[in-house]
């Protein structure tokens, strides 16, 4: 059964640590930390200046994001949850993404110039669905070989789309993960239903 | 470069400060004993280091670390400082095809800051396999001269479990176990039908309070270091009691070099490099405890090179870095369309699992020899970098359709990992390589790797019973990623699962092993090697927990030896 953080910290300093020579640190120390960083990110400007794709190619990126993980009515998505401000600073530190997703990037509107004459952003949605239909299947490179490096773009973007999703506020709410707190007991496994 | 000597002598110098290096600091000198404690790497700090209930939004890296490196396996960020598989400026080497690698922890507490805390106590047999299927080597000591160190460590350290009677998987001292996730209940049930052995765990973390340090409070999160100790690790359990008696002098940032053996043939002095002034110093000691991890402790020994142990010290049998060992290791796993219906709760736990599968074939032949045992754990856990990497594969597409896959898929897996007892070859074993260096200028380790045949059928083993388990309980088989020719079966790389020893090992003949029962050089009497190196084999049963046991007896024979003036 959860109890309230008050009353570990309250059980935690009258009982377990007082007069312990162990290296035990008090919750309030790392619930300290763990309030800095919260609050150093609520300092930040509401706007995320990139630090590695130029405007042009951000904002692309945004908009692939926006589609493989889209708001609904049960949450919002991949923009919201900060997806493309995650991918653009790991991005910026690993030369290997700068390739494959930068590379992959242009790789797409180069290829919307050759088959639409615009580039990705400036295509119609049916435009821009069909690219990435074509884009978002393994099968299609057997019929189409010049697919190969796009849809091995997409295949990682879409990873880490993924991974910048699932790892936010929205997205853990969106899973149901119930948890990172603390019980006294665990409570063990509630009914499963059918079995 | 000037060479500073600390004029001071200690009853003991303790080179590591992990399992063993910890244990032997508590006991001795809370026996009265003065001892210097060596670590290569910094201090811990708990409250700077862990990151215990941080939200993976709380880092801006969103726990991917720097650029990623956690996507490819490395050093997560949320995890507590806990070594690496590469440290820059100290490689070491793989011998032309032989693929081994090589964990290394450096801090204090060393790898029982992020362990597992699997607790598990070798079994009589384990010490007698020789006796019992004729490969290998007995042990020079019994299950009954262990059994009262594996009394004082679990009811010092604290481990949960229960009492079964399992011949393969003796019983200990155990607070009560936590009640099962629904993952376990539902492969409980499996192993129930299949009359496959599944029973409580056995971790090194308290579900009641004990001796000052607070009952866990379940947040699934022991890897990223424990605020409130309620897992076991060196650094916080057993260095800080020793630090208390005011007889340890703790030396971080100390990279051992050398054993100096004086006239007498005894060690006199190790030497090191202390990383920060990169200067050679010296600290003088009656006795040597080595305990920097197997390979580790035995580079050093090889690496102490005098007229009198011109092949090393405590060397003259030839077997110190030979017979290395690591565990068998191969992963299975399953989807499981119940799961899918369950609604949002808690399932966190421990930092670990709730049950477990010792070994269960014990009362029969089977196509290979010795045992494994089988860890699982699956469900709902915190969400984490790269976890939708394989059903983003699987899905393909985007959109609407993709994110609902990801809630319904949602903690539907369980994965298993097998866990077996490897018999020592001729074929695994390390050296000092004849050409490099690492950046403190000690030559490094060469590394040679084979597995055998019987390792292999007991990875086709684990993937059958795998299987097996998952289709018993409805659910659908995932084989390893891990196949093709290189790892048959999905057994996975030499030093992998972390568990290597064996490198300096102990038995009843000088010319065969070098160390006697109570961990101490043949060769050289003031020398203790305690940690995994001094392992006979490597049973089934994760090393830490019979680590501490050895190096508590070693040290408990250290202090008697003192108390008669041996010292």
């Amino acid at each position: 059964m959860p109890i309230s953080r008050r009353d570990i910290l309250k059980s935690l300093t009258m009982t377990a640590v007082t007069g312990s020579v162990l290296r035990v640190i008090p919750l309030e120390a790392a619930e300290y930390a763990h309030h800095m960083v919260k609050a150093e990110k609520a300092a930040q400007s509401n706007v995320y200046t990139p630090k590695f794709f130029p405007a042009h190619a951000y904002k692309t990126l945004q908009s692939l994001c926006q589609t493989i993980i889209p708001s609904d009515d049960e949450a919002k998505g991949a923009i919201e949850a900060g997806a493309p401000e995650f991918i653009d600073l790991l991005t910026s530190e690993n030369k290997d993404y700068q390739v494959s997703l930068g590379g992959g990037l242009m790789w797409l509107d180069n290829t919307c110039l050759d088959r639409y004459d615009k580039l990705y952003l400036d295509c119609t949605p049916g435009q821009q669905k069909e690219i990435l239909d074509l884009i978002a299947y393994r099968k299609n490179a057997k019929q189409d070989p010049s697919l190969g490096q796009g849809i091995e773009f997409f295949s990682f973007l879409r990873k880490m789309t993924a991974d910048g999703f699932f790892t936010s506020e929205i997205g853990i709410a969106y899973l149901g993960y119930v948890g990172n707190t603390y019980v006294s007991e665990f409570p063990g496994c509630p009914p499963v239903p059918g079995e | 470069m000037q060479v500073r000597r600390t004029p001071k002598t200690y009853d003991v110098c303790i080179i590591g400060s992990g399992a063993a290096g910890g244990t032997a600091a508590k006991v001795l000198t809370e026996g009265g004993l003065t001892v210097a404690l060596l670590e290569a790497g910094p201090p811990v700090v708990p409250a700077r280091d862990y990151k215990e209930h941080v939200w993976p939004y709380d880092l801006p890296h969103r726990g991917a670390g720097v650029g990623g490196k956690a996507r490819q396996g490395l050093d997560d960020e949320f995890l507590a400082p806990n070594g690496a598989w590469e440290i820059e400026g100290e490689p070491y080497v793989s011998a032309p095809g032989s693929k081994f690698r090589w964990f290394r922890s450096r801090i204090v507490g060393g790898r029982t800051n992020h362990w597992g805390r699997i607790a598990l106590r070798m079994a009589p047999v384990d010490f007698k396999v020789r006796s019992h299927d004729g490969m290998g080597d007995d042990w020079p000591i019994s299950y009954d001269d262990v059994a009262p160190y594996y009394d004082k460590v679990e009811a010092y350290i604290g481990v949960f479990g229960t009492k079964e009677n399992i011949p393969s998987a003796p019983d200990g001292i155990f607070q009560p176990p936590p009640k099962p996730r629904c993952t376990e209940t539902i492969i409980k049930k499996a192993c129930d039908k299949l009359s496959i052995l599944c029973i409580p765990s056995r971790l090194a973390i308290l579900t009641k309070p004990l001796n000052g340090r607070p009952a866990c409070h379940y947040c699934a999160q022991c890897g990223r270091g424990c605020i409130t100790a309620s897992n076991f690790s060196s650094s916080q359990v057993m260095i800080p009691p020793a630090e208390k008696t005011g007889h340890l002098a703790m030396i971080t940032g100390a990279m051992a070099r050398e054993l100096i053996v004086g006239k007498d043939g005894k060690v006199v002095a190790v030497s090191y490099i202390d990383k920060a002034s990169r200067e050679e110093r010296r600290i003088h000691a009656r006795a040597f405890i080595v305990a920097a991890s197997a390979c580790e402790s035995a580079r050093l020994l090889l690496n102490s090179r005098s007229t009198l142990f011109p092949d090393g010290l405590a060397n003259s049998s030839g077997v110190v870095g030979r017979n290395l060992m690591d565990t068998v290791g191969s992963d299975g796993g399953g989807y499981f369309p119940q799961l899918e219906k369950m609604p949002a709760h808690n399932h966190d736990g421990v930092g670990g699992m709730h049950m477990y599968l010792p070994w269960w074939k014990f009362d029969r032949k089977n196509d290979f020899l010795r045992g494994y045992h089988t860890e699982f754990g699956g469900g709902r856990g915190m969400p984490g970098v790269g976890d939708y990497d394989e059903l983003c594969d699987a899905h393909e597409g985007y959109g609407a359709s993709l994110k609902r896959e990801c809630k319904k898929k949602y903690g539907t897996y369980i994965g298993f990992a097998g866990r077996g007892e490897m018999i020592p070859n001729e074929h695994c074993y390390c050296e000092i390589d004849p050409n490099m260096v690492d950046q403190w200028g000690i030559p490094v380790l060469r590394f040679h790797w084979k597995w055998s045949d019987n390792e292999l059928k007991m990875a086709r083993d684990m993937q059958e019973t795998y299987r097996e388990i998952v289709e018993t309980a409805g659910g659908v088989y995932m084989p390893p990623t891990q196949l093709g020719p290189d790892h048959p079966y999905g057994i996975a790389d030499g030093g992998v699962i972390i568990h290597e020893v064996g490198t300096v090992r102990m038995g009843e003949r000088p010319a065969t092993s070098a160390l006697n029962g109570y961990c101490q050089a043949h060769d050289v009497k003031n020398l203790f090697v305690t940690d995994g190196a001094s392992f006979v084999t490597n049973a089934d049963k994760n090393p830490t927990l019979t680590i501490m046991a050895l190096t508590w007896r070693a040290s408990d024979y250290l202090l008697d030896q003192a108390k008669k003036g041996n010292l």
